[in-house]
């Protein structure tokens, strides 16, 4: 399997004022593929996450040393326009946030944001992107419902949606099945399957078997280090670090 | 030994009615002191409450005609407190919760609101004599006085409206962040909408402090008796409050207005009471309509 380095991240120490949460992490996630990040709660792979689109930056007294480099450019240079970078990288929280207004409302939210005013082209955006995540037959009849009706699954596919219709080329997600219905998670890791072919995905998630299911890659966190990153065929069948193995089989987490 | 473990049970048992009764009587004696004052006010007050009495110009200082001077007066002082002590004090609460990182000068920032709270009225009264009545040369007018209640209220406004701003969850700011939203485009689409009511609410409730107040407008506004409506911010006026202090000591017959007192009096009480249910109205409608 030939693919491009999207995002490279360099010996990445981070810290919660005194509390340091990422030893050393460097890691290289490819174009295009599904990235997952597995480990116990804790063990730091949501704080990575945050850091590609600089989500952290909002936590007071947070900081790190090393480079998180998207398509070659460092995003923690003091030039770095952090508005443009979170159009680019898009994000899906654990807990499905719809803001409490329309589910038209909530898909034109950040195009508006950007700058997009045309009736027609906000239409269009709304459509596409509903579409895109799987919730377009659903709710095209009523697109001025408060999306705080929809049920769980819906939410989150909202979530998604929305994030798709500032058209983002990299997609992290923070385990954003595990408060679905069984369900309503076939129906999310159907569409991070599809999404597949047009994102660059990162997904966090607690469910081992998901990660095997969706993604290409999986590294393994443990205790605020990446112990383990390889194919996930290779992480599930024949994982070469000792914890990684008790992890996936269950022995510890 | 068995009677032994009895006899606590039995003591245990006396124990928790007693403190459970003393509890309750204590709780129920604040509603006996409120319902006393509400009504021995109500009372005696509503005979003197006519149509003429909130219309009209008192007369021989006070000892005869209405009242209507004073409501006006407090009106504007009310109005021009609002609008004084809204802006800045819901301009404070979002920079203190939305933008200020949680450190040192914040804190200093909150003690000094906490301390403007518990700065006696009267030191509010002579802080506006001096600041605003001579300093500034505003005089005894009622952009004097609304500026001292102003003051007075903001503590209530920017501790209410901080509140109301951090009941909205914090996944609304990520989520419109995690968008490419600036700071100031999430505060304005996606946390002031659903934090206004209860800001306005809070605030409402420092408004109804401010129509009580007697001592911030005794030196900086308030009027012993106008013969006129005032024109100007710059005119002096009645207020209720000034006025029912006159009535109760500055007239050599206080017997003979008592009743003028006690309607007074209870026009006040419904004033602020009045303000204080179109809060409760107004947070219980918005509520129903923001949900999460």
């Amino acid at each position: 399997m030939k693919t491009q380095t999207k995002i490279k991240v360099e010996s990445l120490d981070f810290y919660y004022g005194q509390t340091q949460a990422l030893f050393n992490v460097s890691m290289e996630i490819a174009e295009k593929q599904v990235t997952a990040l597995i480990g116990p709660s804790g063990c730091g792979k949501s704080t990575f996450l945050r850091m590609f689109n600089r989500m952290n930056d909002i936590i007071d007294g947070t900081w790190h040393t090393g480079r998180v480099l998207i398509e070659n450019m460092d995003i923690y240079n003091n030039g770095i326009d952090v508005v443009a970078l979170r159009k680019k990288v898009g994000m899906v929280f654990q807990k499905s946030n719809p803001f409490p207004k329309s589910i038209y409302d909530n898909v034109v939210y950040g195009p508006k944001i950007h700058g997009v005013r045309g009736k027609a082209e906000l239409d269009e955006i709304v459509e596409r992107s509903l579409r895109d995540a799987a919730l377009w037959e659903e709710v095209k009849d009523r697109l001025d419902l408060n999306a705080m009706q929809l049920s769980g699954g819906q939410q989150q596919r909202l979530c998604i949606a929305r994030a798709l219709a500032v058209e983002p080329d990299i997609l992290l997600m923070d385990e954003p099945a595990s408060a679905l219905d069984p369900k309503s998670t076939a129906r999310v890791e159907n569409l991070i399957g599809e999404l597949r072919r047009n994102y660059t995905i990162v997904i966090v998630t607690h469910n081992m078997q998901q990660a095997a299911r969706v993604s290409d890659f999986t590294g393994f966190f443990y205790e605020g280090r990446l112990v383990e990153f390889d194919a996930t065929e290779v992480i599930f069948t024949k994982p070469k670090n000792r914890q990684t193995e008790d992890y996936i089989t269950g022995r510890f987490g | 030994m068995k009677s032994k473990t009895k006899s606590r049970a039995a003591r245990n048992k006396a124990w928790e009615l007693l403190a459970a009764g003393l509890i309750r009587a204590v709780s129920y004696s604040i509603v006996v002191v409120i319902g006393y004052i509400v009504l021995d006010i109500v009372v005696k007050g509503l005979p003197a409450v006519n149509w003429d009495f909130i219309s009209t110009f008192p007369r021989k200082s006070g000892s005869e005609g209405g009242i209507l001077p004073a409501i006006v007066g407090t009106a504007y002082l009310v109005a021009g407190a609002i609008v004084v002590a809204m802006p800045l004090g819901m301009a404070s609460a979002v920079y203190l919760s939305e933008y200020a990182s949680q450190g040192r000068f914040t804190r200093i920032i909150r003690l000094a609101i906490i301390t403007l709270a518990g700065v006696p009225s009267i030191v509010f009264g002579l802080f506006g004599l001096g600041l605003f009545v001579i300093f500034f040369g505003f005089g005894a007018s009622i952009l004097s006085g609304s500026l001292t209640l102003a003051f007075m209220i903001l503590p209530t406004i920017i501790v209410s409206s901080e509140e109301a701003l951090r009941a909205v969850p914090q996944s609304l700011r990520e989520g419109s962040l995690a968008l490419g939203a600036t700071r100031w485009q999430t505060i304005y689409r996606n946390v002031l909408p659903y934090a206004l009511p209860g800001m306005f609410t809070g605030s409402i409730l420092g408004v109804g402090r401010a129509a009580g107040e007697t001592a911030p407008i005794l030196f900086t506004v308030a009027a012993f008796y106008l013969p006129r409506l005032p024109s100007s911010v710059f005119d002096q006026v009645m207020a209720l409050p000034y006025h029912l202090y006159v009535l109760a000591t500055q007239l050599p017959e206080a017997e003979k207005v008592l009743p003028l007192q006690y309607g007074t009096a209870l026009v006040l009480l419904l004033l602020v009471l009045i303000f204080n249910l179109a809060a409760i109205v107004l947070r219980n409608h918005f509520r129903k309509k923001v949900q999460w």
